[in-house]
């Protein structure tokens, strides 16, 4: 292995490191608000690939004028399934059984779009979807920078939301305490369904730059969740910040175990990894050390 | 039934009632018995005692899930990999020795149920390091890893994965022989998940269920037992997960870590009732019985899957303690109420005599 792959290696997984680090946000944004773990996910970035199929194949729509169409119908499922759903969940064991419901939910998903587009492999297809820059000995595509860039801005957005707005502070009252957010006034059901609304709404760009850098089929969503959960439980759950560091180191080691040992044996870093971590901080690595008190 | 019979027995304390509630337990548990046994006998088509085959497949798994899972309170959605290493330990151990089809390999599932209990063990230690959610998430990504190097390990035959020796059964009888043994397995299991609920060791993993540090304060070894219940609970689903891919007669990476597996013993013991005996044997039986017989009526991945996701749904937000619970609770509530209108006739007959009887 020469220097030069290694380094574009890491490259590589800075890039899309990025892009997992906005699902991975979607993900622990709705744990750190919600308690709820949502296994729907992984196969909502799907649902979000397929619809920008949809519109690139059917309808004409290219990939990045296409999320000004996903993005809002990926927000809608995710407040619809916060309304019809996530609830109803009791406040006791309610992360546990938002496992079990977001799961079927998942499953539900799955189900409708294989019989919509069956189980063969797709992948988006666009003119800057195999084209790269050459930058300082580096090669690009420019897929992955398109998806870095994006994955930044809404990340930076995001922030901006969270910490600089009076509904982020809501956001972050109602993750802190719920009771004395309800107590000040602020409408915790309201908070509730339009941050599960935004952390879904981030699945339409990542299902956009995943399905146009790997192909898909209904079936993928269950190995992106696993990944995704690995990144969110690493990085400690609540945490966007640790969500962000996580995913950008686990997906550099990945890639460069990918290049110097085997790229099917990459993923297995995540897991060991995952496992590594927990041994020695059971809160992952960003995470606050007590469990969250209900 | 034993389960329900017992926790009513306990907290009811009718001592006049217990031996007749005994003795009637003791006849409907030998009348289930009987029609399990003779089940194959009479009904000798094919399509459907395979069906009662894998449903009984899924009721051990179920129970043993629930042996940890229900009586701990510890959600473990990782359960596949003590079914698929099950089955691998047996298809690779027939295929490495020479082992004939039929009883040969049956005896090789007690092999498998070991592997699986000394596989346990370690991804036990790694998982209990952590609790609630934390570990739900754990036992996934450990699946996960075990599902990846199925797919990758040199022995495993890969993608393509390994055929099992075909039994020597003749056609018209091949599925009875499984289903015996799967019963046997079944039996097993049932007793020591009975054995467990009513024992000192079951009492303190349901004190974990309910309030672990307190039972740790109280001098619970939580983190032996919880052990100790997670590698039981993985014993009987690797021989299961033997048996039932040498019915299949092949075994593959996709197959044998199934993440649905892992979600369908959950929701079936969910179904019928989180930490009761009777209720995951009670969801596995109508869940797999009538999921196999979609599968062969449909034939459609995607019709079953969002058959069994909406169901899925339905159960957990309509039920969300299990079919069990919910009609003993309702049941009681109802003995309850006319225990108390019985009382409130009595006293209102006293001083208004026959009008309270006109009235009805």
């Amino acid at each position: 292995m020469s220097f030069t792959a290694l380094l574009q290696a890491i490259v590589d997984g800075v890039l899309t490191g990025g892009v997992y680090a906005l699902m991975a946000a979607g993900l622990t944004l709705i744990f750190g608000v919600m308690d709820i773990i949502n296994i729907a996910q992984g196969v909502m970035v799907i649902l979000g690939a397929y619809l920008s199929y949809e519109l690139s194949v059917h309808v004409g729509i290219g990939l990045l004028p296409g999320l000004l169409i996903t993005v809002p119908l990926m927000f809608g499922v995710g407040v619809a399934i916060e309304f019809c759903f996530m609830r109803r969940l009791r406040d006791q064991d309610r992360t546990q059984m938002s496992i079990l419901v977001t799961y079927a939910v998942a499953i539900v998903i799955e189900g409708i779009l294989t019989a919509i587009f069956g189980v063969d492999y797709q992948q988006l297809q666009a003119s800057y979807v195999n084209s790269s820059v050459h930058l300082l000995g580096f090669y690009l595509p420019d897929i992955y920078l398109i998806g870095f860039v994006l994955a930044i801005a809404l990340l930076a957005g995001l922030y901006y939301m969270l910490y600089r707005t009076k509904f982020g502070r809501a956001v972050r009252s109602s993750l802190q305490n719920r009771t004395a957010a309800d107590l000040i006034g602020i409408d915790v059901n309201r908070v509730r369904t339009l941050s599960v609304g935004i952390g879904v709404a981030v699945t339409a760009v990542g299902g956009m730059v995943f399905g146009a850098t790997n192909s898909f089929n209904p079936n993928t969503g269950y190995d992106l969740i696993s990944r995704l959960l690995a990144i969110v439980i690493l990085g400690g759950m609540g945490s966007i910040g640790g969500a962000m560091a996580a995913a950008v180191f686990i997906l550099v080691i990945n890639d460069v175990v990918a290049v110097a040992w085997s790229p099917t044996w990459a993923p297995l870093v995540y897991f060991v990894a995952l496992v590594i971590v927990l041994s020695f901080r059971p809160q992952g690595l960003f995470g606050r050390a007590a469990v969250r008190a209900q | 039934m034993t389960g329900a019979v017992t926790q009513t027995g306990d907290v009811a304390g009718a001592p006049a009632a217990a031996p007749r509630k005994r003795a009637l337990t003791l006849g409907v548990m030998l009348i289930i018995a009987a029609v399990f046994i003779a089940f194959p006998v009479v009904v000798t088509d094919p399509a459907t005692t395979s069906i009662a085959f894998f449903a009984l497949v899924f009721m051990v798994a179920a129970s043993a899930w629930n042996i940890f899972s229900g009586y701990s309170g510890y959600l473990a959605l990782g359960h596949a990999v003590f079914f698929g290493t099950g089955g691998y330990a047996v298809a690779v151990a027939a295929r490495d020795w020479h082992v004939a089809g039929g009883w040969p390999v049956f005896a090789l599932c007690l092999f498998g149920g070991l592997v699986a209990g000394l596989v346990a063990i370690p991804v036990g230690l790694v998982a209990l390091r952590t609790r609630r959610h934390t570990f739900v998430v754990v036992t996934i990504a450990i699946f996960f890893i075990f599902q990846l190097a199925a797919y990758n390990l040199g022995f495993t035959g890969g993608t393509s994965g390994i055929l099992l020796p075909l039994p020597p059964f003749s056609a018209a009888n091949f599925n009875q022989p499984f289903y015996y043994v799967a019963l046997v397995i079944l039996v097993l299991t049932v007793l020591v998940s009975w054995l467990i609920r009513r024992s000192r060791f079951g009492l303190q993993l349901l004190a974990i269920r309910d309030d672990e540090d307190r039972a740790l304060g109280l001098g619970v070894k939580t983190r032996r037992l919880k052990l100790t219940a997670f590698v039981i609970s993985a014993i009987p689903v690797g021989l299961v997960g033997g048996l039932y891919f040498d019915f299949v007669g092949q075994i593959y990476p996709q197959f044998a870590f199934d993440p649905l597996f892992d979600l369908s013993i959950a929701l079936m013991a969910f179904l019928g009732g989180l930490g009761t005996i009777v209720g995951p044997l009670l969801g596995a039986l109508v869940l797999e019985s009538l999921q196999q017989y979609l599968t062969q009526t449909f034939s459609s991945d995607a019709t079953y899957l969002i058959a069994y996701g909406v169901l899925f749904l339905a159960v957990i937000l309509v039920l969300p303690r299990g079919v069990v619970p919910g009609v003993t609770e309702w049941l009681e509530r109802r003995r309850a109420k006319a225990a108390l209108s019985a009382a409130h006739e009595r006293d209102a007959a006293v001083p208004t005599g026959g009008v309270a009887g006109a009235a009805q």
